[in-house]
């Protein structure tokens, strides 16, 4: 068999490749990016036409696989946990009208928030739209687990989410290859109302989704990825996905009797855990993101047989590491070394030469004689113009927002209201915004940062390059007031000057500061060679 | 056999390419294999690790516990102490001694050196004047890794043998220089006096 040292995204991706899908439908976001980097760049999925170029956003990519998998074909849909948040509409809906072809939703959830605003839990909106959810807890089930969701996403008729987080997209293990399927002949969607969501349609789909939750719950019983590891006593663990690594890495290492439960499937499969939490005293409840489990199993009246993230036997926020399960389970830790005073802190930072450095210098100057100085920004690399010595920003919420958010500033009156967006994430969720500006005649400056290229995940293709300007047409931006710079140093008289102008301007103003992301052009440089 | 591994640098550093080669050798050795690596922000400059474990049975964690790393290796001296918590009572640090200094605090370079010899067992490497003279500053790494190489648990041919592999693409001058760098990093790591 083909063994392969694997991130856990890759192991996806493998295993999607392996279970004949016929596209991926992605935007790029930590830690879900390399799952469709590796099928983009996978031979195997060229020569079998898997189609994977980058979507606008998570909600077209997630309406595309929907398409897809109309047509009858096997479709893959991966974001990071905030992306489902852009893809709901879409996501719910599709729960409503069921599947044709397979479809599996990935989504990478970020616990510690590494590189997110926030650490939500996908699990919640497995149970939201009803759908069955698979949480591998290594490489090799995440591999399995591709393979296992489209089967059941083809007998069930439903899209099925899998649920990873940080660390295991993050992380490399040792793979073994299984068989691979071929991808689905094109057969269309024949029943003729499905997909159809007018309410007499709608409610008749909702029924026969909760019609197929018992169904569910007993799929979930018999995973493949379900494990007991027995032990004696009183006391227990129920462990969900990537959580029982550490459990069992405790329990191996300190050689610890204690059955264990792992439950890698939603909905949450009754009977096999009213089994094994029956004969115990003390449950503790290992799971990786929000108390999801914890909560319902304590239920309402705090029931206290079940210990966990509630009541701080494991930390209430933030990833699980083996060091948690090991306080949990009472072993004393040894003394260990501390971090010495000396050592400094070393966020990240803009890299050397790169565009938005020149931008922020410029907007930090032109910005500096107005009373009013609040700049609303967004999501990318730009977003560490936060940082000294820039301190340029006051604002980073979610894709999209700096432009809404300066606009409604200025309905309230603030001036200048200035907004920095990158490239990508205009396109992904800008342009409404624009146009709602637009309309409404609002004096506010949008700087688009345009650096070519998705850069903060690592420099994939941009959905807008070379069609900004066409686009701010396009939406009615007055082209007197759509004004092109280059953030370099010798522009920046010049850019401080076309800034400052545009912020006395009453109406709205786009400034397209273009400039190749030096990562980018660095890595062109040596392709080239 | 079981060994618990800290990669530490600063993000753009290429720890992994480390991480990869070690990886291929004890992958061809039958062994086990996880390897935690960051992505995402603090690739731009920031402080990085991964966490390399390597063992003949299961391994569960893809996270070493603290107090359990058998090796600290770093190609940043001041990152090699940020993860001290992780070293094992009888564990190693092997750093390089040139700093990447892209923050406006970077604290005295004698007190971090002098701090990491106070840290354990440590081998303090010139990594850049070996990999100048092995013929390319970019073999730095390699220094390290052959510096590292007698606590790994691996026979060093194998590793080499890993070398030639990752590299076989960049043809065979790539590939000798960043021997010759493994090398010098080996002899350096066997003739100096560890500071226990």
């Amino acid at each position: 068999m083909n063994k392969q040292l694997l991130l856990g995204a890759e192991a996806i991706a493998l295993g999607a490749i392996d279970a004949g899908i016929s596209g991926v439908y992605a935007y790029p976001g930590t830690p879900s990016t390399e799952i469709t980097e590796f099928i983009q760049n996978s031979v195997v999925a060229k020569k079998s036409a898997i189609r994977s170029t980058w979507s606008a956003n998570e909600k077209t990519a997630y309406e595309a696989a929907l398409g897809m998998s109309y047509a009858g074909k096997r479709s893959l849909v991966c974001m990071k946990h905030v992306g489902l948040n852009v893809a709901a509409d879409a996501y719910i809906n599709s729960a409503i009208t069921g599947v044709n072809g397979g479809l599996v939703v990935v989504v990478a959830d970020d616990p510690s928030m590494h590189s997110s605003q926030n650490e939500q839990d996908s699990r919640v909106y497995g149970k939201f739209a009803f759908i069955p959810v698979i949480e591998p807890s290594n490489q090799q089930e995440a591999y399995d687990a591709v393979h296992y969701a489209f089967e059941l996403s083809e007998k069930t008729k439903l899209p099925v989410m899998l649920r990873i987080t940080t660390r295991l997209s993050h992380s490399r293990a040792i793979v073994s290859q299984g068989i691979s399927r071929p991808q689905n002949e094109l057969a269309p969607e024949t029943d003729t109302k499905k997909f159809i969501l007018l309410p007499a349609n709608a409610r008749a789909g909702y029924l026969r989704l909760l019609d197929k939750q018992t169904k569910l719950a007993s799929y979930s019983e018999k995973s493949v990825f379900n494990r007991i590891v027995d032990g004696e006593g009183n006391f227990g663990i129920l462990a969900f996905g990537i959580a029982f690594n550490y459990v069992m890495e405790v329990i191996s290492e300190h050689k610890l009797d204690i059955p264990v439960l792992k439950i890698s499937q939603y909905p949450l499969p009754e009977p096999i855990i009213r089994e094994f939490t029956e004969k115990l005293d003390q449950v503790l409840i290992a799971e990786e993101g929000y108390p999801v489990y914890e909560e319902l199993l304590r239920g309402f009246f705090n029931n206290k047989k079940f210990t966990g993230r509630l009541d701080g036997t494991l930390p209430r926020t933030g990833e699980l590491t083996p060091d948690h399960l090991a306080k949990a389970l009472g072993i004393k830790m040894a003394e260990t070394k501390t971090i010495p005073a000396i050592v400094a802190n070393r966020p990240p930072e803009l890299c050397k030469g790169c565009s938005h450095r020149d931008l922020y210098e410029a907007l930090n100057a032109a910005i500096s004689g107005f009373e009013e100085k609040h700049v609303f920004s967004d999501i990318g690399c730009y977003t560490l113009g936060a940082l000294p010595p820039f301190n340029s920003i006051n604002t980073c919420v979610d894709m999209g927002a700096s432009v809404t958010m300066a606009k409604g500033a200025a309905d309230a009156g603030l001036r200048p209201a200035v907004a920095v967006i990158g490239d990508s994430t205009f396109t992904h969720s800008g342009i409404t915004g624009l146009l709602d500006a637009v309309n409404d005649k609002s004096p506010v400056t949008i700087i688009i940062s345009d650096n070519g290229t998705t850069a903060m995940t690592g420099g994939q293709d941009s959905s807008g390059t070379n069609k900004l300007l066409d686009i701010c047409k396009g939406v009615g931006v007055d082209e007197k007031h759509i004004k092109t710079i280059v953030p370099l140093k010798k522009n920046m008289e010049e850019n401080i000057a076309i800034l400052k102008e545009e912020f006395e301007y009453e109406g709205v103003s786009v400034i397209l500061a273009c400039r190749e992301c030096v990562q980018v052009a660095v890595r062109k440089k040596k392709a080239d060679r | 056999m079981n060994k618990n591994i800290i990669l530490a640098g600063v993000g753009g550093q290429g720890i992994l390419t480390i991480a990869a080669i070690i990886d291929l050798a004890a992958m061809g050795e039958g062994l086990k294999v996880k390897q935690a690596e960051v992505h995402g922000m603090s690739q731009r400059g920031g402080a990085v690790q991964s966490h390399l474990r390597i063992s003949d049975s299961e391994i569960f964690s893809d996270l070493i516990p603290l107090g359990k790393a058998d090796l600290i290796l770093s190609v940043e001296p001041m990152e090699s102490l940020r993860y001290l918590p992780y070293l094992s009572s009888g564990g190693t640090i092997v750093t390089a001694i040139q700093p990447f200094d892209n923050i406006a605090n970077y604290p005295n370079l004698d007190n971090i050196l002098n701090t990491i010899k106070n840290s354990g067992r440590s081998i303090l490497i010139d990594a850049v004047a070996l990999a100048g003279e092995a013929g390319n500053l970019k073999s730095s790494n390699m220094v390290l890794l052959g510096a590292a190489s007698p606590y790994l648990g691996i026979e060093k041919e194998k590793i080499e043998k890993s070398i030639e592999q990752l590299f076989s693409r960049k043809g065979q001058e790539t590939i000798d220089i960043n021997l010759r760098a493994f090398k010098l990093g080996l002899k350096a790591s066997e003739n100096k006096p560890v500071n226990i």
